[in-house]
């Protein structure tokens, strides 16, 4: 892999390394059992220069601000390196968020560009917010011949003839804007640095290597910023292949291990339970004695992998599984929500390693990460090297808040001092997640001390981004919470959010506002919908300026209620 | 080409027996979400058995912001 302590930004050494291997495979874009693109390090850049020379041609200057709204394909990493070559800031945005959220976001980005697929495009342009979109230069791809692009270009046809100019870039210059949150009106627009980036690559690469031949399996969108960095930035400076399934159904997953003989993927928990979910069916399918000996085997491959994995032996051992999965797999990194140690457990018995690792946007994205020296199910692992971890004021069980500083550390929260002060306290990254360090220094996870909820597709859910949605229902105020604020549990599954309600008459709650209620929540995405309500008489707590005191509402409602009183919706 | 009533009916009557619930519990303005308990990747399963029953394809981007079975027939209807 290439040296990233020598290098200042990810334009620079992305750029070295499309010269590097000119020859390897460095993107397959596969659709269902469909080939739709396979690029070579140097057609990569063949694809790229062209856009990054139209760019500078249409005032691209360094520090332009470019977003990207796309589902997981070749483009998107095409377009973020035409971005960096140019020294742009990236701004990778949700596909999956709402048009309005995503202008909201644009908007409070300042993106000056913008590049998104056509069916993502058609959607914002009708949304009632359109007119508000202020990005001068827009690139659609994947737009049928005749649609009507309101002004955009397309982003095929849209290519220079000449030679682009490389824009260098400091370490400490912001390298992308990424959103953790605040579509509800405190938009948390994350600032990483190139150092950041690079010493996150540094830091997984050491424990997770890339090289050329190894194939990742990216199902992720590379907005996520595991899949950017597991997904694009590792395997480029390594020289190794990312193969892009424009899918997530298990059936078509199933067959890209195979057929693209994967060595590393990532997911999130759910897929992971999926997985396990089909094989356990699959095992639980076959004939007694297949049965127990398939069970002596694993119990044979527990044995022998107890202190350390060996991935020989458990591939010869439990061939039929390990063939599964292609044969050439050397681990699945799962992150972004909280995976059951029995999970992690049962892949770990069948030889699958499964990389648990837990991180945030803020923290540059994983903090720490099962090293397997050895393999613990209980916990998320050791910080990687090059950050430190503490828990500040821990109780007596050695519970307290977990906090991170690193090179990896954001630099701050975009047009948000006040955000960045209460984040970053004297150089640590508070996380917000609560946690103990055990005596061989893994972290474990017990709760959060924030507002806010997680959901198993990795989705972090803050409250007052889903008020949005609820204003004007005819109730005198509400509020809404994660169950686990308000009650604090020492969990991190089953997280649920409930909504308060204050009515103008005091407790009797009219039965039309809790049908309109019901009825905004089941238009809500899925993963954001509230599981019930509490009925509270009393006026909210408010700041001078009228905002609602979180905190010390949570803390009176704590004093008088219990979980019982949430009724479903 | 059959009409969105039709379309709609036989997505209910499908995902009545792929998930084992009775066909007259299901209505058109139902949630999947809710009404099946599903989870997205379980979304995705129904979405590959209404391909294979109506003979299209459907990008998984299709099922973005859609949780009720009267806007999935109409995706799938646009799609006929």
């Amino acid at each position: 892999m290439l040296d990233l302590s020598k290098y200042n930004s990810l334009g620079e050494a992305l750029r070295v390394a499309l010269d590097r291997w000119p020859n390897e495979i460095c993107l397959i874009e596969a659709d269902r059992d469909r080939e739709n693109a396979r690029f070579t390090y140097r057609q990569f850049k063949e694809a790229a220069l062209p856009l990054a020379r139209a760019l500078q041609d249409a005032g691209f200057k360094s520090s332009t601000r470019a977003a990207i709204i796309m589902t997981n394909q070749s483009k998107w990493l095409i377009s973020a390196y035409a971005i960096f070559f140019c020294g742009g800031v990236l701004v990778p945005l949700d596909y999956k968020l709402t048009p309005g959220e995503q202008l909201q976001l644009l908007a409070h980005s300042h993106a000056e560009f913008l590049i998104v697929e056509y069916h993502l495009w058609r959607a914002i342009t009708q949304d009632p917010a359109f007119s508000s979109l202020a990005a001068r230069v827009i690139l659609v791809t994947e737009a049928p011949a005749n649609a009507d692009l309101h002004g955009a270009h397309r982003w095929k046809h849209f290519r220079g003839t000449l030679e682009p100019s490389f824009v260098p870039r400091a370490r400490n210059d912001a390298a992308c804007i990424v959103y953790s949150s605040g579509t509800g009106g405190n938009p948390k627009g994350c600032v990483l640095t190139h150092e950041n980036y690079l010493e996150q690559c540094i830091a997984l690469t050491s424990l997770y290597p890339f090289w050329p031949g190894v194939r990742y399996l990216s199902i992720l969108p590379t907005n996520h910023a595991i899949d950017f960095m597991v997904g694009f930035i590792g395997p480029f400076t390594c020289g190794a292949t990312v193969v892009h399934l424009r899918t997530l159904r298990p059936e078509y997953i199933r067959k890209a291990f195979t057929r693209y003989k994967i060595t590393y993927m990532s997911l999130v928990p759910m897929v992971l339970k999926n997985l396990e979910r089909g094989l356990r069916d699959r095992f639980a399918a076959l004939p007694l004695s297949r049965r127990k000996m398939l069970n002596a085997l694993i119990a044979a491959n527990r044995a022998l992998t107890r202190r350390r994995p060996h991935l020989g032996i458990s591939r010869a051992l439990l061939g039929q599984v390990h063939a599964a999965f292609g044969g050439e797999l050397r681990a699945l990194f799962v992150g972004g929500a909280f995976t059951e140690p029995a999970t992690l457990q049962f892949f770990y018995d069948l030889g699958i390693l499964v990389g648990n690792g837990y991180g945030c946007t803020e923290a540059g994205t994983v903090i720490t990460v099962n090293d397997f020296r050895p393999f613990r199910a209980d916990t998320v692992g050791k910080p990687l090297p090059g950050i430190e971890v503490k828990i500040v004021n821990p109780d007596s069980d050695g519970v307290g808040e977990v906090a991170t500083r690193s090179k990896m550390v954001m630099s701050h929260y975009l047009d948000a001092p006040e955000m960045t002060s209460e984040a970053i306290v004297s150089g640590w990254l508070m996380t917000g997640d609560l946690g103990r360090l055990d005596s061989s220094g893994h972290l474990q996870l017990f709760g959060r001390k924030k507002n806010m909820i997680v959901t198993e597709e990795g989705k972090n859910i803050y409250p007052e981004d889903i008020e949005n949605a609820l204003e004007g229902v005819a109730v005198k105020e509400f509020c809404i919470f994660a169950t686990n604020y308000l009650w604090p549990a020492r969990t991190m599954v089953g997280e649920k959010l409930v909504i308060v309600l204050h009515s103008e008459s005091g407790n009797s709650l009219d039965s039309a506002a809790v049908s309109e209620i019901s009825e905004r929540n089941r238009r809500l995405l899925n993963y954001k919908r509230l599981s019930g309500y509490l009925v509270w008489d009393r006026d909210f707590p408010r700041t001078a300026s009228l905002k609602i005191k979180r905190g010390e509402l949570a803390e009176m409602i704590r004093q008088t209620l219990t979980r019982d009183a949430v009724i479903p919706l | 080409m059959p009409t969105l009533e039709k379309t709609t009916d036989e997505i209910l009557a499908l995902a009545a027996v792929h998930f084992k619930v009775s066909r007259a519990e299901l209505k058109p303005e139902d949630d999947f979400y809710k009404k099946l308990g599903l989870n997205s990747l379980q979304t995705l399963d129904l979405l590959t058995r209404l391909e294979q029953h109506f003979q299209i394809e459907l990008p998984d981007y299709e099922l973005q912001g859609v949780s009720d079975f009267r806007t999935l027939a109409e995706r799938i209807h646009a799609r006929l």
